[in-house]
């Protein structure tokens, strides 16, 4: 074991901490949703590719760069997943399972699709300056644009957490999700709730896509990888939970970032699924869910 | 003088299930008016259906004038009626704070929404102390009081409660319909939905009696307390 390689595995963990957080903004998205009407989001790793290429697009023809075109993205993504869950998915709620997955896995195809028959088949990334850039820590190096990504997807999970604990819509929400009865009880318009709800994890999920686009190029075909990748990591982390998706997403990251290093980069979703069963075998309910008991 | 709440031939169904049948009431407002009757005699559809939680396929609910069948719960809770539900239905990962915060939902409470803060925690020194609290640690009476002034909070004109003295123990009960008591002496009319027939009788003006339904009788609350079908039904006497 010589200090060589101790550095580089630190170097992995590090890269993989700061791309966890972008991991983690996206599961956010799924956690919210979930956590509060019970519809589990197939359309996910396929909203997270269309901000990547909305955030592309912004880059390519307006020579906007990721992290400024990122609130609109945001914004645009808030007022389609509201008109989403207000139209289409709506009557879905309370429907059993596999129609809402048969409905969010048409959403997904359609998006998926789209983005093909727009940009086509081939990798689209952007070139910032800033993509040479270095920040060094002591012995180690950090990438510029990926502590820039983590730092925001920080910052966004911050004001989520803000908007949960200390406003009346992100109150109401919490409590529809604790208890629907008494949310009708005490006369809060549920309806609008869940579409606010649904506006608010596809805007975490656009966010992230604006971060992750800075990181790695994106083609259509990464949308079912990141629903995947969603998936393991609220599950890791606990259903419902947002510190489970923030931490699960952590934990993701490091977790590819050091098989990376240890086998090679193509089997890193071995690494993640392995620890996904492993997770299921001894704390089923996730690392910060509550069980059921 | 218009009745304050008139209920006029409502029939709700569950999918075949007929839950009430052609049911009418009238409150006057500041009265206290009992529903009582059986298990699943359709006393909480009722209030349910007035909530407009469940949706009546036949009948009009006319609150202050206006009719309110078929609105969504929000807007019935806007138009100034509160309710304490079976259950109590407290926010159970919410602070006592905090949902005692979600009772001041509609639009008229916020503005007065800390001084009716100011008197719950008058009424209820324990919910003070515990504001903090998640609601789902409370005990059963104590989630009963916060049930109470979380609807408080919403600024209702009528209160409709649903057993609210059921799952309690007895000293609790007994503070239950005391409170109920003095909130309609302050001004406040009261539905009230009760199993303990006894006890919700004795307070109230006036009562129905709700069978399979179908309201069957009607009368003050003395009247009905001395009616033979009613103390043999639910009286055991």
């Amino acid at each position: 074991m010589t200090s060589d390689f101790l550095l580089n595995l630190a170097q992995a963990v590090t890269k993989g901490l700061l791309t966890g957080m972008v991991y983690g903004l996206m599961a956010l998205g799924l956690s919210v949703i979930f956590g509060v009407m019970r519809v589990v989001n197939f359309a996910h790793g396929e909203m997270m590719v269309v901000g990547m290429y909305l955030a592309w697009m912004g880059f390519e023809y307006l020579e906007v760069s990721p992290l400024l075109s990122l609130p609109l993205i945001a914004a645009i993504f808030f007022a389609v997943g509201y008109g989403l869950q207000r139209s289409l998915i709506s009557p879905f709620i309370g429907r059993p399972e596999h129609q809402q997955f048969l409905l969010l896995l048409a959403v997904a195809i359609l998006l998926v699709n789209a983005c093909l028959a727009i940009a086509g088949p081939d990798s689209r990334g952007v070139q910032m300056e800033s993509q040479f850039d270095s920040y060094e820590l002591g012995p180690l190096v950090l990438d510029a644009v990926r502590l820039h990504a983590a730092l925001a997807a920080v910052a966004i999970a911050l004001l989520l957490w803000l908007f949960f604990s200390r406003t009346r819509t992100g109150k109401s929400i919490r409590a529809a999700a604790d208890n629907h009865l008494a949310a009708l009880v005490v006369g809060l318009d549920v309806r609008r709730l869940y579409a606010f709800t649904f506006g608010v994890g596809a805007a975490c999920v656009g966010a992230a896509g604006a971060l992750m686009i800075t990181i790695i190029p994106v083609t259509p075909f990464l949308a079912a990888e990141y629903t995947l990748l969603a998936f393991v990591i609220v599950i890791v982390g606990g259903l419902g939970s947002m510190t489970g998706a923030l931490m699960g997403g952590l934990l993701i990251g490091v977790s590819e970032a050091v098989a990376g290093l240890l086998v090679q980069p193509s089997l890193k979703s071995m690494f993640s699924f392995g620890l996904l069963i492993l997770v299921l075998l001894l704390r089923p309910q996730g690392l910060f869910g509550k069980s059921n008991s | 003088m218009s009745p304050f709440l008139h209920v006029d031939k409502v029939d709700l169904f569950y999918g075949d299930a007929q839950a009430l049948d052609g049911v009418s009431l009238e409150i006057a407002a500041g009265e206290i008016v009992a529903i009582v009757g059986a298990n699943g005699a359709g006393k909480s559809s009722l209030i349910r259906t007035i909530h407009g939680i469940d949706k009546p396929v036949h009948g009009s609910i006319r609150f202050d004038g206006v009719d309110i069948a078929g609105w969504p719960s929000h807007r019935v809770c806007e138009a100034g009626i509160g309710h304490v539900a079976e259950g109590r239905q407290v926010f159970p990962n919410l602070s006592v704070l905090e949902n005692l915060e979600m009772g001041a939902t509609p639009r008229h409470a916020r503005a007065l929404e800390k001084q009716t803060l100011e008197r719950v925690f008058t009424l209820f020194p324990r919910l003070s102390e515990r504001r903090r609290q998640a609601a789902g640690t409370l005990s059963g009476g104590e989630q009963q009081m916060l049930a109470i002034g979380r609807c408080l909070m919403g600024q209702p004109r009528l209160i409709m409660f649903d057993e609210p003295s059921l799952g309690l123990a007895p000293t609790i009960v007994h503070e239950v319909f005391r409170i109920v008591r003095r909130l309609n002496e302050e001004g406040l009319t009261i539905l009230l939905v009760e199993q303990n027939v006894m006890a919700s009788l004795k307070i109230a003006h006036r009562g129905y009696v709700l069978e399979n339904g179908r309201i069957e009788l009607s009368g003050t609350g003395g009247e009905l307390l001395n009616d033979d079908r009613v103390r043999q039904a639910y009286l055991g006497l």
